[in-house]
């Protein structure tokens, strides 16, 4: 017996709101309490796949950041740079723990706050989050070992600004080296996406973490060019847009305030003839659709090997059809909500400029929600290095594709960049991979994968992808004087 | 029909890196199947199942036995498919079609000296044609994996497309036995090798063998069939063996079909489970889906 009668689809399997707790309002975590700004204004904070408001979050001004500074100098002087390093990492693997118990909480309020599917929030930005306080935990008694010979000493009060594509996992990878390193911090969450940050700082409230060390304060670009300019700050890292990142470095030249800064990106990703080719599909897809493409190391640019451009493009145009699009806490979602209605702006204008260029566009044949922030995956054919949309960085789920027929050749084209953050390798030659990771400029090259992060890992950029390194023992001594 | 394709015309396999498939694999594990989809996947994952018995001691009681369950698999849960088709030993092929008549329930047999393939050819060739005779609907042969290993593939090759012959019209299925191939380079080269040399079914494993059908190795031998279809148009069909034992894993077997091949190949003309003791964690599950209690195994019967 042969039964075949309508196609089989997946039922909808939205994950449950019912166990995270929110509050309508938000305030300021300074000095180890909520204090509400002086500023008085609140902003919305929305879910981008319905447009619908999940809480009102406080705007700090220059008041709020002079408060919320002083009291990590005052945190720093009296405490946290006088405490045993064992003692500081206890707190710090206590935050992980928390953070780890409350992980289920964290995933759904991120996809919510963020767009990002729950897939993603629940299998890599929640675990990864809890891991970098795990392992810089471990290394904040250690210090001496991790540079042999050199004497270290923390460097004050950092002033941490992050962006909006990974709000907890950036939260966590500017926190956790700077308190292992015995620095007190002020982290200004993205506007479009604070809520995770503010649990965060419950989480912290809970640890017992003395008052202070920690502020997490709320607001605008006007709340991050407060903390950038505070004559009291002694180190900025930022994660961001290369354009704010020049501001930023403007603004702290001639002062003695240290810097890292993590911008943007529009890496290579290049497969080879001999790659194994289903696997390297799936990374092309990692590469530009993971996270709706907003990642600053996504592999935007696919070059690939002119004699298996057909069968590639074939291949990857096959894969998007089994890509779904949607609502972001639907377990079977694989790409979500763009995330504010100003980037779906942006990635469209430039879907528009790519067809103007001349490029030949393929989208994905998906449905896509009426409401909310949509973007349909997309490829574009028939682009060359002069198209715009293979400079810019769009950041989104947009790709363009270029065809290769020497290694030189596409050396050349990878590095033909004002950005230098991430690229991809793929291909069976050991030899030919450590050939093209010596010259490519890129901080990290990926082999026969991609967007793949550990903690223990560093990642930063070249050119105008920015400076310094977070991640492993490079993110710690951004956060040490060394001598 | 499919031409008669020479070994000559066999493509250059790509390679396959295992750390990616197995990412690759693990995102059809996450699917999340519930509701309408899990209800009618369960049926389907009934209607694909080649109710199996291949063992030294089995008799024509047994077989009986067997043929009587593929029909009747659950009579006072009304509704239910059939299985696939039954799968045995080519001196029970008389008797299992007796039993199972028109009911729509295939028999196959496995043949070619089957579970080792250890035999002269004329030996294969008797032994297939003995199934064919006798009825059998379908050929489950097995390749010479040492002469694959032994890097012999143009004799590999040859004997597929001979049995091909021999099987007239009935469907053959290869079995490559990819525990013993090892890697899975390997599978996807005996995966292209099989198709061409006139495989209309690809399978994993006798289940004699482990590992078996592992996620793995099914992803691997899937997307030769997908290479294979986009080149010619021609579908082939796939049967995972050994291993399967549980409705998820079926039902993640399902999912990997779907979106690497598509819904045209989700029926058991294209997708088979060669399997023992599936139908029963389905029967249980379907059971479940509707009364929403677990019932224990001895309310469902085995044959």
């Amino acid at each position: 017996m042969t039964s075949k009668n309508k196609n089989w689809e997946y039922s909808p399997s939205l994950e449950g709101t019912g166990h995270i707790k929110l509050k309508k309002k938000y305030d300021l975590f300074i000095n180890g309490k909520w204090v509400k700004s002086s500023s008085k204004k609140y902003f919305k904070t929305i879910n981008p796949n319905d447009e619908k408001l999940i809480a009102e979050i406080s705007h700090a001004n220059q008041k709020d950041v002079d408060l919320a500074v002083n009291s990590a100098r005052k945190a720093y002087d009296t405490v946290w740079s006088k405490m045993p390093a064992n003692e500081r990492g206890k707190y710090i693997y206590r935050i992980a723990r928390i953070m780890q118990e409350r992980a289920k909480e964290l995933a759904v309020i991120e996809s919510l706050d963020s767009g990002k599917p729950i897939r993603e929030a629940r299998d890599i930005d929640i675990p990864l989050a809890c891991n970098h306080f795990f392992y810089y935990a471990g290394w904040a008694d250690k210090l001496d070992y991790a540079f042999p010979n050199r004497k270290t000493k923390p460097l004050g009060v950092a002033g941490q600004i992050i962006p909006w594509n990974f709000p907890l996992l950036m939260a966590a990878w500017k926190i956790a080296p700077a308190l292992a390193a015995g620095n007190t911090v002020v982290l200004k969450p993205a506007e479009t996406t604070s809520l995770t940050a503010l649990k965060l700082a419950e989480i912290i409230e809970e640890s017992g973490l003395p008052a202070g060390v920690v502020n997490i304060i709320t607001g605008h670009g006007d709340t991050g060019a407060s903390i950038v300019n505070h004559p009291d700050i002694n180190k900025i890292a930022f994660t961001g847009s290369t354009g704010v990142g020049k501001i930023i470095q403007k603004a702290i030249a001639g002062t003695d305030k240290k810097a890292t800064l993590e911008l943007g990106g529009k890496s290579a990703n290049i497969i080879f003839d001999d790659a194994p080719l289903d696997q390297a599909i799936e990374g092309i897809v990692n590469g530009i659709f993971f996270n709706q493409g907003h990642v600053c190391c996504a592999g935007s640019r696919l070059f690939v090997q002119e004699n298996i451009a057909d069968k590639v493009i074939r291949k990857l145009k096959h894969r998007m059809k089994s890509l779904v699009v949607g609502n972001p806490l639907d377990k079977n979602t694989d790409v979500g909500a763009i995330n504010s209605k100003e980037q779906l702006h942006i990635i469209n204008k430039y879907i528009k400029l790519g067809k103007k260029e001349g490029a030949e566009i393929y989208q994905s044949e998906c449905s896509i929600p009426k409401k909310g922030f949509f973007c349909p995956p997309t490829i574009f054919t028939n682009v060359a290095q002069s198209s715009i949309i293979v400079q810019e960085e769009i950041f989104g789920p947009v790709l363009t594709i270029q065809t290769f027929r020497t290694v030189d050749e596409v050396i050349q084209k990878a590095n033909n960049t004002p950005f230098g953050l991430a690229a991809g390798v793929w291909t069976d030659k050991g030899s030919r991979i450590f050939n093209l990771t010596t010259k490519l400029k890129a901080g990290v090259v990926w082999a026969n994968t991609y967007n793949k992060f550990d903690p223990a890992s560093p990642f930063g950029g070249y050119k105008e992808s920015g400076f310094g390194r977070e991640g492993g023992m490079h993110g710690l001594s951004a956060y040490l004087k060394l001598s | 029909m499919k031409n008669q394709n020479n070994f000559n015309s066999l493509p250059l396999s790509p390679s396959v890196d295992k750390v990616g498939v197995e990412e690759r694999v693990s995102r059809f594990q996450k699917r999340s199947i519930k509701t309408n989809s899990k209800m009618d996947g369960l049926k389907m994952v009934l209607n694909m199942i080649d109710l199996t018995t291949l063992e030294g001691k089995d008799t024509p009681g047994k077989v009986r036995q067997m043929c009587y369950k593929a029909i009747h698999l659950h009579d006072s849960f009304p509704g239910l498919p059939t299985v696939a088709a039954v799968c045995v030993y080519p001196s029970m092929v008389g008797l299992a079609k007796s039993m199972v008549k028109d009911s729509g329930v295939k028999v196959a047999s496995v043949s070619t000296a089957f579970p080792s393939g250890q035999a002269p050819l004329d030996v294969k060739i008797t032994d297939t044609k003995y199934a064919v005779d006798q009825g059998a609907d379908e050929i489950d042969m097995v390749i010479s994996r040492g002469k694959f290993l032994a890097g012999e593939y143009a004799f590999v090759f040859d004997e597929i497309a001979q049995i091909k012959e021999v099987c007239g019209q009935a469907r053959l299925k290869v079995i490559l036995e990819t525990g013993e191939l090892a890697t899975l380079d390997n599978v996807r080269k005996a995966s292209d090798l099989a198709i061409y040399a006139g495989a209309d079914f690809i399978k994993t494993s006798t289940g004699k063998i482990q590992p078996a059908a592992t996620m793995q190795v099914t992803y691997t031998m899937l997307m030769a069939i997908r290479d294979y279809y986009d080149e010619t148009g021609i579908m082939i069909g796939m049967k995972p063996a050994g291993g399967i034992s549980n409705s998820k894993l079926a039902l993640h077997n399902l999912v990997m079909v779907k979106e690497l091949l598509g819904d045209d190949w989700l029926t058991n003309k294209w997708f088979r489970f060669g399997a023992s003791s599936l139908a029963n964690d389905v029967l249980m599950q379907i059971l479940k889906t509707d009364t929403g209690k677990y019932q224990s195994s001895d309310y469902f019967t085995i044959d």
